[in-house]
């Protein structure tokens, strides 16, 4: 797909894939219920609750108590989707993500709706950019973002059936289908959704569909960029990330987080120990963002096929 | 993960069943038994290890011997069977008092005890789930357990279950907004197989709960979140056994259990220090002499 086609591409909210998914799923097997912090609407529920209302558990504007009410779920044999705006989920609710949730092993799955600036000019109070840094730090607990609807569908799928506990980034600011027939996920396991030679962009989330329109930008100069997908970050598909290390001999990453502690910096402690090699990480710096639009705010720090297309000449001019 | 004790569980599974037989004295009987032993393992455990929270877990052991003497529906050789009742300890810091117990039934063998605290334990100075059978979550930070007994309790009423779920808050621990949120919950969705019982020693870490964050009124507080409440002495079996009994009002139920810090050891009784202060080699032996009494 060359880069004007995905511009013109519909583009799509993965929050509908993620609940039409949830409710299939929640036909086959009766232990999945929904867990919501009133949240029923922007989390798209609201047909899980006409159809299972019961199994749709509201624990009102609580974070604490929906994250701690998930873990017990679990513990009674359920299949809890414990669902909320990301930064509520994950700044409200870090300790108990920690000790009730990953620590305890309980099979949660934490879904982080609507996350990095997805709530634009609501602000950084609303914005969840440092959901990955804070998850990140948290043992044994998969991080997992998906890019685009058939693979939000692959991963919500996944998590009901890992057996263990799950952080799922649930986009909202709509991206274009990545193409490509519909397959099971598969955890650490990236997707390489372009090859090339030059140097490789790994990218998340919102950021992987800009990805690869900055390589279409970058092949007109004979630059060959290969993009890859890496839809888990904890536990990182090292083998890919020094497969492009060695193969291409510089890696950009891009994700719509801070830069402390997400993707970039996964990527940069496997790559400054085994393969040093240039690199750029492209995120939101450490500070707050201006007021603006989600878009805006992309534009504003760079998160765009033309900034990753600048990043990727940087590092081959500079290294 | 920690393997039964066979033996011990197989005499836990016997004597629960005699005691249906043998009626309310000899249950009363074997509630003390069970807690007199517990303190006795607790108090070793931490004298040996240097570190523990002993005025605290002296302030439980009466409400766990009677939840495990003659309450819970469990089974130490099967501590995953899913009808099991659940029991969650929310004052973390009490795991030495709840590592006693739990061995005393036969969850795990006794002499494990002596390992509290050591390294690599199973026994953590907090209880881990996936490392000690008979434990529900991980507890510690505090306001945690609360939330994920309701989480146990909504779960056994959506599968139509009949099994229990209790959970034992520390009265200081009630100053975290998340118990309330968690009182709101099991109060909205009616969970009356939920039993909530406070360990009301009146004293936490660095002071009086009084002085430190007023708790009173409690017993309004939680009727007015819609709990059945019953206040009973922390330290009185029969009124601690009466009053875990099921909810009669389809309202889950809060016991307020009265209790005093490092009861059974004159010198700890009601003292904000022995909070988590560690016995001397001599105050182990008076203190031994006391509960052995």
């Amino acid at each position: 797909m060359t880069r004007d086609q995905t511009l013109q591409a519909p583009t799509y909210d993965c929050r509908k894939a993620f609940a039409e998914e949830l409710l299939e799923m929640a036909r086959e097997d009766e232990r999945i219920v929904a867990v919501c912090n009133d949240s029923v609407g922007s989390s798209n529920l609201t047909s899980f609750r006409e159809e299972f209302p019961d199994r749709l558990i509201n624990v009102g504007i609580a974070e604490q108590d929906l994250v701690g009410v998930g873990a017990g779920l679990a513990n009674g044999g359920m299949i809890p989707f414990v669902s909320a705006a990301a930064p509520f989920l994950t700044g409200r609710a870090l300790e108990q993500i920690k000790a009730d949730v990953a620590y305890s092993r309980a099979r949660v799955v934490l879904c982080g709706q609507s996350p990095g600036m997805a709530y634009g000019e609501l602000g950084p109070t609303h914005h969840s950019i440092e959901d990955l840094s804070w998850i990140r730090a948290v043992a044994d607990l998969p991080i997992v973002v998906p890019a685009d609807p058939n693979e939000t569908r692959a991963v919500v799928r996944w998590a009901a059936t890992s057996g263990g506990p799950s952080y799922l980034r649930i986009g909202r600011h709509p991206v274009p289908a990545l193409g490509g027939e519909p397959r099971p996920f598969v955890l650490g396991r990236s997707t390489q959704v372009r090859p090339g030679r030059s140097a490789t962009v790994i990218a998340v989330g919102t950021l992987v569909s800009r990805a690869l329109d900055a390589a279409d930008l970058l092949s007109a100069e004979g630059i060959d960029l290969r993009v890859i997908n890496m839809s888990t970050i904890e536990p990182l598909d090292a083998e890919a990330v020094l497969r492009a290390a060695d193969e291409t001999g510089a890696v950009v990453t891009a994700e719509e987080a801070t830069t402390t502690g997400g993707l970039g910096a996964a990527v940069a402690t496997l790559l400054a120990q085994h393969r040093p090699v240039p690199m750029r990480i492209l995120g939101v710096p450490r500070q707050f963002a201006p007021t603006g639009s989600t878009d805006f705010l992309l534009d504003h720090f760079g998160l765009t096929a033309n900034g990753i297309a600048d990043a990727a000449r940087a590092v081959l001019r500079h290294g | 993960m920690l393997s039964v004790d066979v033996t011990r569980a197989e005499q836990f599974r016997i004597s629960r069943q005699r005691l249906a037989e043998r009626g309310r004295d000899a249950t009363l009987q074997a509630i003390e038994d069970l807690a007199r032993r517990v303190r006795l393992s607790d108090l070793e455990m931490i004298g040996r290890a240097r570190l523990g929270h002993i005025g605290g877990d002296f302030s439980v052991v009466d409400i766990l011997a009677t939840l495990y003497g003659a309450v819970l529906n469990v089974d130490p050789a099967r501590p995953d069977d899913p009808e099991r009742d659940r029991f969650v300890l929310s004052k973390g810091h009490s795991a030495g008092a709840l590592y006693a117990t739990l061995a005393h039934c036969g969850f795990f063998p006794l002499a494990e005890l002596e390992s509290f605290a050591q390294p690599l334990s199973a026994l953590n100075g907090h209880p881990n789930r996936t490392k000690v059978p008979g434990v529900e979550t991980n507890t510690g930070p505090l306001g945690h357990g609360f939330p994920v007994a309701v989480g146990c309790a909504l779960a056994a009423k959506l599968q139509g279950s009949r099994r229990r779920t209790f959970v034992v808050l520390g009265d200081g621990e009630l100053q975290e907004g998340s118990n309330w949120e968690a009182a709101m919950t099991a109060s909205h969705y009616d969970l009356a197989s939920l039993t909530a019982i406070v360990d009301r020693n009146r004293l936490q870490q660095g002071a009086r709960t009084e002085e430190t964050k007023q708790l009173e009124p409690l017993a309004d507080k939680w009727s007015s979140f819609g709990w059945e409440v019953r206040v009973v002495d922390g330290h009185e079996y029969a009124e601690l056994l009466s009053s875990l009994d099921p909810s009669s009002t389809g309202r889950p139920a809060c016991v307020i259990a009265n209790t005093v810090k490092g009861r059974g050891v004159s010198f700890m009784e009601d003292r904000v220090e022995w909070h988590h202060k560690v016995p001397t080699a001599e105050q182990v032996v008076a203190a031994r002499e006391e509960l052995s009494a």
